[in-house]
């Protein structure tokens, strides 16, 4: 507005209301919109002759979001629309992320419990060929909870003390070139991560290593980063003053840190690590590479060769008859339970440990 | 128990920046000392610096000599987690511990520093409870999280903390700032009980506050904004308040200043 023009009174662009009350639409309005999409976008699917249900879908989509903005523009109002056509944005995403995983879920559940009892549970792929039924997954789940349990073992206390370090003592150069190795590791690919461990091995022991130790070796190369990712931010969470309220007791940094600090971030930094021993219990790559596989129990991580579940449903996939399929969709619900069960834990500790309110 | 403590030549910095310039005071034992003055003048930093808690700020840093009863707190061979144990803190917003229950808060300075006794601790919190005012309302639930106290329960409990370890001075950040009037008398009252035991500082922006509570009133003052703070005069709390010595006193207290 130009200082010359201002004795001109202006007029305002939006009109002040007369009265508060307008035309709405009814709360069921949305739903009625997306059901109307739905059976448009399916006939025009039927109508055209399209064969993929997505294009049915999409279809739907674009026309439940045109349909919200063009009847609620009428009716309330463009502001109105515009607020419509974002909430109905993010409805048709959160609708488009679900579907693929209740539809993995889904195969996976009808799939796999074709051959998944005590059995199979209990029993190893020892004497059993692959074209027969039978046999089981107990051998790859010791070598899963072995592997991953010692992965968990050396990374989880590297990794949160790492945190610790950036958070409460690293200054300077040091800790900004821990921070840049830290990002660089959460890019490294399961497979280099693999080869790593697989050269080292040659290097240092000068043979081949087969055995579950490696394996967990590069899978704590792998969760390493992602520990220390999620225990930085858990920490820096925690309220300076609460630090401040320690140290000026006169209580020593180290033991304002283990008794102080740590003990409000506990739930965030188990929920970490358990999601990092989520995302290594899939991995099949460096299992491939240094555990080799195996079809007989070896409850031995430290000696000859193992199985794990990622490898065991690879291996048995790869086999490419009924009974081997089974068997790994089996496989792959036992590992997708396994990962369930532990975020399930992971939140359950979490809440519990949770600093509480206790009004 | 109390000690005196005398500053000489003090400044302190943030990084390169003085935030407080060249301040010496006496403050003397078993008594109220106020510091009053504009928002940025430096009294929270002034405050900090003597229990060496400004260093935990980084780029913290301190020139000058804070005596404790003849001891230099910042001369080389001297621990802060010893000053800190000698020269205890209230902060302006109630802070407990959020893990612990309200026992625990009490017991935290002595438990995080090894005392295990279970007796000795009964002992001490019930003591630092009542000294603090709290006991007879918490002394049922002690078990409970301490952050489901009210705000005016809360900064209690947090002095009640503080004073467990027995320190020889308290410092107080503006301990009344976020709390109602009902709960501020409360703390009003308790640090007029404390002061037979404790050397108490006390940062405030309520000049009636510290009119009522204290035996020596510090008034600061920044010439601009960027410039250090410096202290411009400290005398008995009835001198500042009715025949200031410097006129930018008389002008900050009754509300003529800018």
């Amino acid at each position: 507005m130009s200082h010359a023009s201002s004795d001109a009174k202006p007029t305002p662009r939006v009109p002040a209301p007369d009265k508060l009350s307008s035309r709405r639409l009814p709360r069921w309005s949305p739903l009625a919109i997306a059901v109307g999409a739905v059976a448009i976008g399916a006939a025009i699917g039927a109508g055209a002759g399209l064969s993929s249900h997505i294009q049915w879908g999409l279809i739907a989509l674009a026309l439940f979001v045109l349909g919200s903005y063009a009847i609620t523009a009428r009716v309330e109002g463009t502001r109105q629309a515009k607020d419509r056509v974002a909430t109905s944005l993010i409805w048709s995403s959160f609708v488009v992320a679900v579907i693929p995983l209740y539809s993995l879920v889904q195969t996976t559940i009808s799939k796999g419990v074709k051959v998944l009892d005590g059995t199979f549970l209990t029993h190893s792929m020892n004497n059993v060929l692959t074209i027969q039924p039978g046999g089981g997954v107990y051998h790859a789940i010791i070598g899963t909870l072995e592997q991953v349990g010692i992965a968990t073992v050396i990374a989880a206390p590297i990794g949160i003390l790492t945190a610790v370090y950036l958070v409460e003592y690293g200054r300077g150069t040091l800790a900004k070139w821990v921070t840049f190795f830290v990002d660089v590791m959460t890019g490294v690919p399961s497979i280099v991560a693999g080869l790593f461990i697989l050269s080292l091995w040659f290097v240092l022991v000068g043979s081949a290593p087969a055995s579950g130790f490696a394996g967990s070796l590069a899978l704590a190369i792998l969760m390493l980063p992602v520990v220390v990712r999620s225990t930085e931010e858990m920490l820096k969470l925690v309220p300076n003053e609460l630090r401040e309220a320690s140290l000026a007791l006169g209580v020593p940094k180290w033991r304002t840190i283990t008794k102080v600090v740590i003990p409000t971030a506990i739930g965030g930094i188990t929920t970490g690590v358990m999601l990092a021993i989520s995302r290594i219990a899939g991995e099949s790559a460096p299992i491939a590479l240094l555990v080799f596989g195996s079809n007989l129990i070896n409850t031995n991580p430290f000696s000859g060769p193992q199985s794990s579940l990622p490898y065991y449903i690879y291996q048995q996939y790869g086999n490419g008859n009924d009974p081997s399929y089974n068997r790994a969709w089996a496989a792959a619900l036992v590992l997708i339970a396994f990962v369930m069960i532990l975020n399930a834990v992971a939140r359950g500790i979490a809440r519990w440990k949770a600093p509480k309110t206790g009004r | 128990m109390a000690k005196r403590i005398d500053v000489s030549g003090l400044s302190a910095f943030y990084g390169t920046h003085r935030a407080i310039d060249d301040i010496s005071m006496t403050v003397e034992p078993r008594s109220v000392t106020a510091f009053i003055g504009p928002s940025g003048c430096g009294k929270s930093t002034f405050l900090r610096t003597l229990n060496r808690m400004h260093e935990v700020t980084p780029g913290g840093r301190v020139e000058g000599k804070v005596l404790l009863d003849d001891e230099n707190l910042y001369a080389s061979n001297v621990d802060p987690v010893t000053v800190r144990r000698t020269v205890g803190m209230v902060f302006q917003r109630p802070n407990p511990f959020p893990t612990m229950s309200i026992y625990d808060n009490v017991a935290a300075g002595l438990k995080l520093n090894g005392v295990r006794k279970k007796g000795e601790l009964d002992t001490i919190v019930e003591k630092s409870l009542k000294g603090a005012n709290l006991w007879n309302e918490v002394k049922d639930r002690l078990n409970r999280p301490g952050s489901g106290l009210s705000g005016g329960q809360q900064q209690r409990l947090c002095i009640a903390r503080a004073i467990a370890v027995e320190p020889q001075v308290l410092l107080m950040d503006e301990p009344c700032s976020a709390l109602d009037p009902i709960s501020t008398l409360a703390i009003e009252d308790l640090i007029g009980e404390l002061k037979s035991r404790f050397t108490i500082v006390i940062v405030t922006h309520n000049m009636q506050q510290a009119a009522r509570v204290s035996d020596r009133t510090a008034f600061f003052n920044l010439a601009g904004v960027g410039q250090p703070g410096k202290l411009i005069e400290i005398d008995e709390t009835e001198r500042i308040f009715s025949n200031p010595s410097v006129q930018a006193t008389e002008d900050y207290i009754s509300g003529r200043f800018g």
